[in-house]
């Protein structure tokens, strides 16, 4: 099947599989593969990406049924040259140890912060629930967020 | 917080010095390719010409192959190769050291493939290589296997009990370390004797003797195993993993395929996480051998469900501990009985669960009975000190019923039986200076413990726990950059941030910051042998390695300032990052930027193989609240404590507290293998086995306790294993004061605790 997707602003024309799922398409056709599969069943959350700026798990979600929308992975959210405020804060809060979940958190963060600008701790365990971190207890990824959150608000993105 | 003992009179760096950049938390160096994507895992990897594997799995627990036919799946289009354990061909049986122990090399063979039988469901058969991974997973399935179902045994009681049926027809149990002729399931029974257990329990006046059942659970990362090899014209053999240890990887398949450990080199992608479940080998032989047959790099990566059912887990086990005490609150004897499922395979880490199940306390009288017994489940992996979180839960349960019984605060009686330095343990090893007490010490005047807990259903607990870390070898050089930076060469896959642990010992050495060293992790042909990241060793070892090495820097950079000075290179002295001789003086960047003209580039080298281990000791304080409608436990309230000698890092100390912390709450109140009456895993998906989440879980707070480990040049201990030992134990504890049951069986969770509960309700005493 046809399908056209803008990946981080490039926009991708390509005949796929209907079976194909989102995140193959990124990882193996797109080459971007900070995108991770963790489970395969939707609950890890190390796939999440932005389907039109609402995060998705894109291990359960079929390529074709992205044609037409704007995807945002991990590596789209840098700047000229810029970290991302979410970027900037798990790297200086410590909000990742092995880093294979942190595509998907930072994304499903993302989420977060667009609804949510303030959010408060419980706010956060709860937009969180759908992505597991095995290496840091949460407590550094959940200061992060906040850090981002305060950063975000001050105006400097 | 950081809880300081008064001295380190134990350590003398310690005591006479400050230190610039340890104990600083400078922000990690992989940081930036971790939070852009670009930080390549094994999955990751691309390269010209790659194809992809699938494994066929066996679909019964125990059964025996008859016959394997692979000639539909070659059939099919765009099936470039099919292997089975027929291609790895059988090189004999010797022991192989893996970095946490020694194993048997026939059993690691078939463990790669099954050959003759499959001894778990899940058990990999067959490997196919095909142009797409949809090919190869298609050809799986037509590969026609004859199976002979046999009856499956998965727990140590039912592979113990008389006519059991036996995975291995030549395992013979080995009976305190003898050779035996005695033929079944149990692999080994050792034990280990202190004083006279029967003379010990007749001093006591309060005994209490439990049986304890911990379920089977796994490691967890998010990150699935992968292999790419590419077996090349040359006969050299190329493997990219995410791996604990890229040269244990090496050695381990170079055994399994019988060629030269020259002939292989590991390229160590970013792992994501493995707490110890990423040191076996499972893919690397099978794309190995697809990629000499096909001559193209195959890759290959597990489903969810292969990580579950084919890898780790670490060992259920069934314990029972006996103590007894005085009514002055003194622990005179103490007996553990102890069997560990060691899954398919030998070597279940009932030694080391042995080894601390008592370590914690000075008692006279010990006997400690262990039994490694082989169960039809995955053959079982190190899970963040393997085997003693099982002690703990038990030990622990046990500690704090005889405090209630004697009527003591549990920490009272803890602080008054700890062990010391010069307490021995029942495994013989006399204590060096440790930090049991000062862990103690701090929880007692934690405002946690000092905060009553009020409400109902709610109740507190703590216990504390011992991992006794490792040693073993480490490599890593240093070279000078012209611009004052230098770069640092290591062996230790990062798996928690110990590219910035390594890099900041080095920097204290030489005077520069944490920033000025650029560490990587190279692959095995371009460092000195690095054994497993494992066993809390690397931020010790590798990072004695970082300073040696360092030092090495040192030593030679003073010749160049006294070829720049035209002084005796033993009258040049370096402090603070600055080099003396009498009026002279020059910073080690500037010293950097003149290495060219006395006599060209500086390269530092060191290698160690320490044996100034350290261990370290965990302590939790719980406060739970027990949903008496559903049995459902809510952690309130969580702090942990650690004695990590001196913390190099103390977030990254602290994160690995917290970690292992969360690691041992979902062990005690969810985690588990559910097994079928057929052997099977009914739950192996991230659905129904079910880790914690930030939701199910409270801040972690953190206490690092300092008591410098006198055998590392910075008081180092290691920190990261000890965090997942006593969880389970408080966990139990805390239940106990919230319900009045007390749990003999991991998980506690809501059905489990609902029935303890109406058991304690519809009988009180027979309950207690």
């Amino acid at each position: 099947m046809k399908v056209q997707l803008t990946i981080n602003g490039r926009r991708f024309d390509r005949e796929v599989e209907p079976r194909q799922l989102l995140v193959h398409f990124l990882r193996d056709l797109g080459g971007l593969t900070g995108t991770k599969v963790g489970c395969d069943t939707s609950q890890c959350g190390a796939c999440t990406v932005l389907l039109d700026g609402v995060a998705v798990k894109s291990c359960t979600c079929l390529t074709v049924q992205a044609d037409g929308c704007q995807v945002t992975t991990v590596e789209g959210l840098s700047r000229d040259g810029k970290l991302h405020p979410l970027q900037e804060a798990f790297w200086n809060k410590h909000g990742l140890q092995c880093g294979y979940c942190t595509p998907g958190m930072i994304l499903a963060s993302h989420e977060l912060l667009r609804t949510n600008p303030d959010p408060s701790e419980p706010e956060i365990r709860h937009a969180l629930e759908g992505n597991m971190c095995r290496c840091t207890g949460y407590q550094n990824i959940v200061r992060s967020v906040k850090e981002a959150a305060k950063t975000m608000a001050g105006g400097s993105q | 917080m950081t809880h300081k003992p008064d001295s380190y009179e134990h350590n003398m760096v310690l005591a006479q010095k400050q230190f610039r950049v340890l104990g600083t938390r400078p922000i990690r160096h992989d940081g930036v390719d971790k939070v852009t994507g670009r930080a390549l895992y094994g999955a990751d990897i691309d390269l010209s010409g790659l194809i992809h594997g699938a494994i066929l799995r066996s679909p019964h627990a125990h059964a025996r192959i008859v016959s394997i036919d692979t000639s539909a799946a070659e059939a099919m289009e765009g099936v470039l190769a099919v292997v089975t354990a027929a291609d790895l061909g059988d090189s004999g049986d010797k022991m192989i050291d893996l970095g946490e122990g020694e194993q048997n090399l026939s059993f690691l063979r078939g463990n790669v493939l099954a050959s003759g039988k499959a001894l778990y469901k899940g058990h990999a058969v067959a490997g196919v290589a095909a142009a797409s991974l949809h090919v190869a997973q298609e050809a799986v399935k037509r590969i026609r296997v004859e199976w002979e179902p046999l009856p499956a045994v998965t727990t140590t009681q039912q592979a113990m009990a008389d006519g059991a049926p036996v995975l291995h027809d030549g395992l013979r149990t080995k009976e305190l370390g003898k050779e035996t002729d005695q033929t079944g399931n149990v692999a080994a029974h050792f034990r280990y004797d202190k004083g006279s257990p029967d003379e010990g329990f007749a001093q006591a006046d309060v005994i209490v003797e439990r049986s304890f059942d911990t379920a089977t659970v796994h490691q967890g990362y998010i990150e699935p195993q992968n292999a790419t090899a590419l077996w090349n014209n040359d006969g050299r053999l190329q493997i990219w993993t995410s791996t604990q240890g890229s040269f244990v990887v090496r050695d381990t398949t170079a055994a399994i395929l019988d060629i030269p450990v020259s002939q292989v080199k590991v390229t160590p992608m970013e792992i994501g996480g493995g707490f110890g479940g990423k040191i076996p080998v499972y893919l690397e032989p099978v794309a190995a051998l697809l990629s000499k047959k096909t001559g193209r790099p195959v890759k290959l990566v597990m489903s969810r469900q292969d990580v579950f059912e084919a890898t780790g887990p670490t060992p259920g086990s069934h314990i029972r501990v006996k103590m007894g005490a005085t009514n002055d609150g003194r622990i005179v004897a103490a007996e553990a009985w102890m069997a560990y499922e060691a899954g398919a395979y030998p070597e279940s880490f009932v030694v080391p669960g042995a080894m601390c199940v008592f370590a914690c306390y000075d008692i006279d009288n010990i006997r400690v009975d262990g039994f490694d017994v082989v169960v039809n489940k995955p053959s079982t992996a190190a899970y963040r000190a393997p085997g003693a979180t099982n002690a703990a839960f038990a030990a622990e349960s046990v500690v704090d019923e005889i405090a209630e019984k004697l009527g003591v605060d549990p920490l009272d009686l803890r602080l008054k039986n700890a062990a010391k330095e010069g307490t021995r343990r029942a495994d013989g090893v006399k204590f060096p200076r440790i930090g049991l007490v000062e862990v103690l010490e701090a929880m007692k005047a934690h405002p946690h413990y000092q905060t009553p807990l009020e409400g109902p259903h709610r109740g507190r607990g703590v216990a504390v726990g011992f991992w006794f870390n490792v040693g073993l070898e480490s490599s890593c050089s240093i070279s000078v950059n012209s611009d004052g930076t230098i770069s640092l060469v290591e062996g230790s896959t990062d798996i928690g941030g110990t590219r910035t642990s390594i890099a900041m010992q080095a920097a204290e050495v030489l005077g520069i910051s944490a920033e000025e060293v650029r560490p990587s992790v190279a692959d095995t042909d371009s460092v000195g042998y690095t054994s497993v990241t494992g066993g809390s060793r690397v931020t010790f070892a590798t990072g004695w390695a970082a300073h040696n090495a360092a030092q090495d820097v040192v030593a030679q950079m003073k010749e160049r300032a006294a070829i720049l000075w035209g002084v005796d290179a033993g009258a040049v002295e370096f402090a603070d990052g600055t080099f003396r001789s009498g009026d002279n003086s020059l910073a080690f960047k500037e010293l950097a930027k003149k290495l060219s003209e006395t006599g060209g580039p500086v390269t530092g080298r060191a290698t160690v193989h320490p044996k100034g281990v350290g261990g370290s000791f965990a302590g939790n304080i719980v406060d739970v609240e027990v949903d008496p409608e559903t049995a459902k436990t809510k952690i309130l309230r969580f702090t942990a404590f650690q004695d990590a000698g001196k913390a190099i890092h103390p977030s990254y100390v602290e994160g690995q507290m917290q970690g292992g912390s969360v690691q041992g709450i979902g062990w005690g109140l969810n985690e588990e293998y559910f097994m079928t009456d057929q052997g099977v895993m009914a739950n192996s998906t991230l659905l129904d086995y079910r880790m914690p989440t930030a939701l199910d879980l409270p801040m972690i707070d953190t206490c690092i306790i300092e008591v410098a480990n006198p055998g590392h040049p910075f008081g180092v201990r290691g920190v990261g294993e000890a965090s997942i030992v006593p969880p389970p134990g408080a966990l139990a504890n805390a239940i106990h004061n919230a319900t009045g049951v007390r749990m003999s069986r991991l998980p506690m969770s809501p059905p489990r605790l609902m029935e303890a509960i109406w058991a304690l309700e519809s009988n009180p005493i027979a309950a207690d």
